[in-house]
């Protein structure tokens, strides 16, 4: 079955008085476990894309579906759930939230899940170890280095073994030792939890972690390569 | 539950990111809290001293007279039970607190002056408690039984008679039969009381001296029964009509004087008035700091929400924010109105204002009384009003669109 199916979705923005076409007739299939890479230039229409897998934002025509289930139908509420329980979010802002530590940051879905406090701590040690960042569970984002807030950011969107991981330019922010201690990360956890991973970048250092590489311009679909990940 | 937890924890938290803005409002709701209890206390203290002093000159909680005397309060209209017969009515009830009396308009005569008074024939024994003038002799003794041959006035009246204890004056009144019946009397005793008025108007005689001079043997003019709490008199004048049958007119205080009965509810409009014109001024800084805790935080806002949390989730946040910070706010308040209430019971001397306090029927010191129905209604006017002004921010902060709010710089 596929993870991500798309079809014929279209999505416009207005700037000013021009339109601008975020999205054009794009149609894609992600298959379960597949490891994924979009790659356009700015404006080229992966985060639209990305977004509007993710429920984020609604296409003006066309039809998403998410393992098998239609979302870009379903109401505000509904697109929460969905997302609660299938998806994980990686930004490129890291996107913490700076009241809460590394833990309770990673428990945060878990928490909204309703997951016990026992489980949700156990579960959160056991990601914060994996991602390396053992020791720091009590820091606050503030003060992480930007490579320590992403990796609790990758923790707390693969904590809950959510179907399928969105990350929009992951390592837009990061040193390039990070970014491929990042990507290493992300190869290890869609080979070992066998989860779908979707990155949106122009990094070409990260389209090499891929095993399909997605090139959209003008937000149509210009190449679809399956390719042999680093 | 846990869902409750974590917005909880997140409000609390995030109540705490600026704390001069919090403090400030926190400030601000102790302010208003404390307005609205201790200026509450103040208004129900002076109203219960009000209500008191008149309860004291009436005196009596419930009182019973003939049907007619309230209009012509003679010494025609009695009551058609002897004062023997009221005794043993009472008698055989576990009501303690009550007394019978003759009381008719009379006019008092020194050597210079005459005025117009309310005469009072009383048995000193059973006033204890009831009336106030045992309790406030300025001069002189208070009438020793009720077959004294004394009179005792207020401090005032002897002013404008020019008389004095040990001096003789004349009370003049009407018999049933309508002829003049006049006594002399000695001034045995002065008296004080809270409102002039009743220093000038006010005189009391032995009630069997009394009911010799006015010809009316056993009878009395009115009977006075004091309970425990003026407030709630309702199974007490039950009571006391089931004593006299239906046969006479029982009625509780606030009947008796509507002005001084409806005191009761008009203070208690004022108190809730008073509080939500006060929540209103702090509904405003209230409602800015949300607002302003939302604008700062609408990426975090859509951030939950493109992590999974609802829309509803969001709104709870923001309220219970909001609750959170009433609730810190509600807790000093009412601790700094209880310790500023407190050392105040003994009772604040407002004498510099005294004539206009007179002339609303409150004497010079007042006594703040914080009631718990008054504190509660503060603490509930507060959280629901709040709970009201926090819809806003919160219901705008739940309709952010994710993507939208994550991208907002």
């Amino acid at each position: 079955m596929n993870a991500v199916q798309c079809v014929d979705i279209c999505k416009t923005y207005l700037q000013g008085d021009q339109e601008i076409k975020a999205l054009d007739h794009v149609s894609i299939d992600i298959a379960e476990g597949g490891f994924v890479c979009l790659s356009a230039p700015s404006g080229g229409g992966k985060t639209t894309l990305l977004n509007a897998i993710g429920g984020l934002d609604i296409p003006d025509s066309g039809e998403v579906y998410v393992g098998g289930e239609r979302i870009d139908n379903l109401s505000k509420g509904d697109l929460a759930d969905l997302r609660l329980a299938k998806i994980g979010f990686v930004f490129q802002a890291y996107n913490l939230i700076p009241v809460l530590t590394a833990r309770e940051n990673v428990e945060f879905v878990m928490q909204v899940q309703g997951v016990s406090a026992n489980a949700r701590r156990q579960k959160s040690m056991a990601i914060l170890q994996e991602v390396g960042l053992e020791g720091l569970e009590d820091r606050r984002p503030a003060e992480m280095s930007g490579g320590q807030q992403q990796r609790v950011a990758v923790a707390r969107a693969i904590v809950s073994n959510p179907e399928l991981v969105l990350a929009d330019e992951p390592t837009a922010n990061l040193d390039s030792r990070t970014s491929s201690e990042l990507m290493d990360l992300f190869t290890e956890l869609n080979e070992t939890h066998a989860t779908t991973f979707v990155v949106a970048t122009h990094d070409k250092r990260v389209m090499a972690y891929a095993k399909r590489l997605i090139k959209m311009l003008d937000g149509r679909i210009v190449d679809d390569i399956q390719q042999k990940a680093a | 539950m846990r869902l409750l937890q974590t917005v909880s924890k997140l409000a609390w938290r995030n109540l705490w990111r600026n704390h001069r803005r919090t403090i400030i409002m926190v400030g601000a709701i102790t302010l208003g809290v404390w307005a609205m209890i201790f200026m509450t206390a103040l208004i129900r203290g002076m109203v219960d001293n009000m209500i008191t002093d008149g309860l004291r000159a009436l005196p009596g909680h419930v009182q019973v007279h003939h049907p007619a005397f309230r209009d012509d309060p003679s010494v025609e209209n009695l009551i058609g039970v002897s004062d023997a017969e009221i005794r043993r009515r009472f008698e055989s009830t576990d009501i303690e607190s009550w007394a019978s009396r003759v009381k008719v308009p009379a006019v008092i005569t020194s050597e210079r002056e005459s005025r117009g008074i309310v005469l009072f024939g009383i048995d000193p024994a059973r006033e204890v408690g009831i009336s106030f003038v045992a309790d406030d002799m300025s001069d002189g003794r208070f009438l020793e039984d009720e077959s004294d041959s004394g009179i005792v006035i207020g401090a005032k009246l002897a002013d404008t008679l020019e008389t004095e204890v040990g001096k003789r004056v004349v009370l003049m009144s009407q018999d049933p039969d309508n002829e003049v019946a006049d006594r002399g009397f000695r001034v045995v005793g002065l008296f004080d009381a809270s409102l002039d008025a009743f220093e000038e108007t006010m005189v009391f005689a032995g009630k069997e001296t009394l009911q010799r001079m006015l010809k009316i043997g056993d009878a009395v003019s009115e009977v006075a029964v004091q309970g425990d709490d003026y407030r709630d008199v309702t199974a007490l004048t039950d009571e006391v009509r089931q004593l006299f049958s239906g046969n006479e007119e029982v009625l509780p205080w606030a009947e008796l004087d509507s002005y001084l009965g409806s005191m009761l509810d008009v203070m208690d409009g004022f108190v809730l008035v008073w509080m939500v014109v006060i929540f209103m001024a702090l509904s405003f800084g209230l409602v800015n700091t949300l607002v302003m805790a939302v604008f700062e935080r609408v990426r975090e806002i859509g951030l939950m929400m493109a992590l999974g949390m609802r829309p509803g989730s969001i709104l709870a946040q923001i309220v219970v924010e909001s609750i959170l910070l009433l609730l810190v706010g509600l807790l000093f308040g009412n601790l700094i109105a209880y310790a500023s209430i407190e050392p105040l019971k003994t009772g604040i001397d407002v004498s510099i204002v005294a004539e206009g306090m007179e002339m609303m029927g409150v004497s010079t010191v007042l006594y703040p009384k914080m009631m718990l129905k008054d504190v509660l209604l503060a603490n509930a006017v507060v959280l629901v009003l709040g709970f009201l002004a926090s819809l806003s921010p919160a219901w705008r902060a739940s309709r952010y669109e994710p993507i939208e709010a994550i991208t907002k710089v």
